[in-house]
């Protein structure tokens, strides 16, 4: 059976080139990049190499740059690294829950959270956040891209009311990277965060900027590893990986791959919401990511449709996952104003950057096939009432 | 019925248990396509730690992470397809708000019927359907099979009557029979585990499990409080006069939840023999007790009727009736009362007839029928 992948907003592939990069650290330069003898100097080179390539991938200095695990570390390092008892802290709504959980982890050490709500288009207003801000605030942490709808929001004009403000300012990244081009000293951020599996990287790995200066505390303690702001020995194939992946998505970032992404996007977008009973869960005049869409399906558990699109080999994603794996609906549409029973019936196709004309024919294929045999099903006769 | 050459795709309700993980072992063999599914049902750490209720749930409910851990990894070892669908609500709303109105009413419920009856094989077929599979499979005890004579799909007691699950299953419809199999009907519990071990699964050793799945801990009591306490509801009101059976005052107790028809422990008064609960008042509160001899009832009166191997009782059935799932079936004479209701009279009186539980009628092996006990 013919597969198609159309989750990448979950995870992405690794690319060859990346998986090639990698290759020799594993056994040849194995070495601890903190040891002195050649060993140590071979790993030391690798991570050195995807710090510069990371450099310019942030658009800032090499001394920027940490590496870490992923985007749950970010994360969880611009909060607790800089919140204290007392401050005031705003971010979003829609914020992953990387974000959202540690908020409230926070709470219970007595930091305040603000959690500002988008429109309806899925947009965060700046004004917004200007309207959370305290004399108590401390921190802003806004989403570069959503993960559910891929609205980019806009995070220059944050960063500026930030800075006129005079409080730090974070941006969870990580659906960004990849996706557009990064520039951190125009966005305004005092930390941004990425991780390297959403851009056909490895899992596991991430980076992270941190704006020289910011008294951002270490989440792990121990060595003196990057800069002593991140203890661990570094995970030298990983880094490298991450390196090459940030290098060939600069390169696609130019090459035309987005505007071909985003006209496959759009394709599929245009069929599926010409079936009946369909809509888009997002303004479609705000900016997305090339390669985002989340659509509602009227009548239908989205639940059941991701199940019935997997065992006809389309994978897509619905809703977030709980703790057993099943489907709840997404908070973030909830938080945009769309009412529980149509968050449940809806759909998030994410493409790979390699997805094909063929890959979307399947899929446009597949789908009106699915979504009316879930609506000619009729409810099962119910047992006896009890 | 689906000849059995036709290629079919088969949904295995998937528990984490041995059982339901011997049977998608079995079904995986065949020619079929089989998938795993999982109904999340209840968040085992939502009241974890409140009123008692212990903090990390031990295995063997539904729902606990450890259990849907050990169905994930039977699927993976067998190659399947496995999905858990999330269920939470729909269980909340028709099994444990009934569950928690029934106590505070003064009945004694049986969750168990009340899912199978209003969620899990409903359920079960419809996201079955759903993903292109025409028949779920499930781990019960018991035997369907469809007799052109009568022109009704049969449900009937298994090989293994210490395992029978006949009881928790008389709601099931004519649709759902026929859209269902329980490939262990035929097979005893170590049987079972054979196969089990046969076919590789790690579990093949994990232990039954026993109590109601969404009550961690086994005590209702704490249950009801808690829940209510998180829906930012006060338990009623339902103290009462504990009263004997020829009248007499004997004292007060705290509310009518704390007692089922048949109780002895807890009661909270001395007394030179023992002494059971025989009727809970819901309107009065007043709980009446006596002697184990007192329990004894000739006739119960049953509704919400559903009828398997008869399309409906019209004339006067002897039958052998059970009121528990630890029951022996005892004979009885059924005959209609009204359109909606139905009285059994027993040959000998039976002990401790308890309103909110559900009574089963059994023709020989074969399951008449059943409904709830008013």
């Amino acid at each position: 059976m013919r597969r198609v992948y159309m989750d990448a907003n979950a995870t992405t592939p690794l690319l060859p080139e990346v998986m090639e990069a990698m290759r020799p650290y594993w056994m040849e330069n194995f070495g601890n990049a903190s040891s002195i003898h050649l060993h140590g100097q071979q790993a030391r080179t690798g991570v050195d190499r995807a710090r510069e390539t990371m450099a310019e991938f942030f658009n800032c200095h090499e001394a920027e740059v940490v590496f870490n695990s992923g985007g749950t570390e970010g994360d969880n390092t611009a909060l607790f690294g800089l919140l204290r008892p007392g401050d005031h802290f705003v971010t979003t709504a829609i914020e992953h829950s990387a974000i959202l959980q540690t908020a409230h982890r926070l709470a219970e050490r007595g930091v305040e959270t603000t959690y500002v709500a988008p429109q309806p288009n899925g947009l965060i207003d700046p004004a917004g956040i200007s309207q959370a801000l305290r004399p108590q605030t401390r921190l802003v942490s806004v989403m570069l891209a959503n993960n559910e709808t891929g609205v980019l929001q806009p995070v220059e004009e944050i960063g500026k009311i930030a800075a006129e403000a005079g409080v730090f300012f974070h941006i969870d990244a990580v659906q960004g990277a990849g996706k557009v081009k990064f520039d951190v000293r125009r966005f305004g951020c005092h930390l941004l965060s990425i991780s390297a599996h959403k851009m056909h990287g490895p899992k596991g790995v991430g980076a992270m900027f941190v704006r020289r200066g910011t008294p951002v505390e270490s989440l792990l303690v121990g060595g003196s590893h990057e800069r002593r702001r991140r203890a661990g020995t570094e995970n030298v194939p990983g880094i490298v990986g991450l390196g090459k992946a940030a290098e060939l998505a600069m390169h696609s970032l130019e090459d035309g791959t987005l505007d071909r992404l985003t006209e496959l996007r759009n394709r599929l977008e245009t069929e599926i919401l010409k079936l009946p009973g369909t809509g888009l869960n997002s303004g479609r005049d705000v900016a997305r990511v090339a390669n985002t869409t989340n659509i509602w399906f009227d009548q239908l558990e989205g639940e059941a449709l991701v199940i019935a699109l997997d065992l006809k080999g389309v994978a897509v994603s619905g809703g977030s996952a709980c703790h057993s794996g099943a489907t709840e609906p997404s908070h973030v549409l909830m938080a945009m104003g769309v009412d529980k029973t149509r968050a449940r019936a809806s759909l998030r196709f994410s493409l790979l950057k390699t997805a094909t004309e063929a890959d979307v024919d399947y899929v446009l294929m597949v789908v009106p096939e699915a979504v009316e045999h879930l609506r000619a099903l009729s409810p099962v006769e119910a047992g006896t009432l009890g | 019925m689906t000849p059995m050459t036709e290629h079919t795709t088969i949904a295995v309700a998937m528990s984490g248990g041995v059982d339901s993980s011997t049977v998608a072992a079995m079904l995986a063999q065949g020619g079929d396509t089989v998938v795993g599914l999982t109904l999340q049902l209840w968040d085992q750490t939502r009241l974890a730690g409140k009123h008692g209720i212990p903090d990390a749930p031990k295995a063997g409910r539904c729902c606990s992470l450890d259990d849907v851990y050990d169905a994930r990894r039977v699927a993976e070892h067998l190659g399947i397809p496995y999905y858990v669908v999330n269920q939470e609500e729909r269980f909340e709303q028709d099994v444990v708000r009934p569950f928690v109105s029934e106590y505070l009413a003064g009945r004694t419920p049986i969750p168990c019927s009340l899912c199978n009856n209003h969620l899990k094989f409903d359920q079960l077929l419809k996201t079955a359907r759903s993903i292109g599979a025409s028949r779920i499979a499930t781990g019960h005890y018991a035997v369907n099979e469809f007799d052109p004579k009568r022109s009704r799909w049969i449900l009937k007691r298994p090989a293994d009557l210490a395992k029978d699950q006949t009881y928790f299953l008389f709601g099931l419809t004519q649709e759902q029979l026929a859209h269902t199999i329980f490939p262990l009907g035929r097979l005893t519990k170590p049987e079972v585990r054979e196969v089990a071990r046969q076919r590789g699964l790690a579990l093949a050793e994990k232990p039954d499990s026993q109590e109601i799945c969404f009550i961690p801990g086994g005590d209702y009591k704490q249950f009801l409080t808690a829940y209510l306490e998180e829906q930012g509801q006060r338990a009623p009101e339902t103290a009462g006069e504990l009263v004997a059976s020829s009248g007499e005052l004997l004292g007060r107790h705290e509310g009518i939840s704390n007692f089922t028809v048949g109780q002895r422990k807890g009661l909270g008064v001395a007394s030179s023999s023992p002494l059971y609960v025989l009727q809970i008042d819901p309107v009065s509160h007043r709980v009446t007790v006596g002697a184990d001899a007192e329990l004894a009832t000739r006739t119960l009166r049953a509704r919400r009727l559903n009828w398997i191997s008869i399309p409906g009782l019209t004339e006067p059935m002897r039958v052998r009736a059970k009121i528990r799932h630890r029951h022996e079936p005892a004979w009885a004479t059924l005959e209609p009362a009204g359109s909606e209701e139905c009285i059994a009279t027993f040959d000998e009186p039976q002990r401790a007839v308890t309103p909110g539980q559900s009574v089963i009628f059994y023709d020989g092996d074969e399951v008449v029928g059943g409904g709830w006990i008013v």
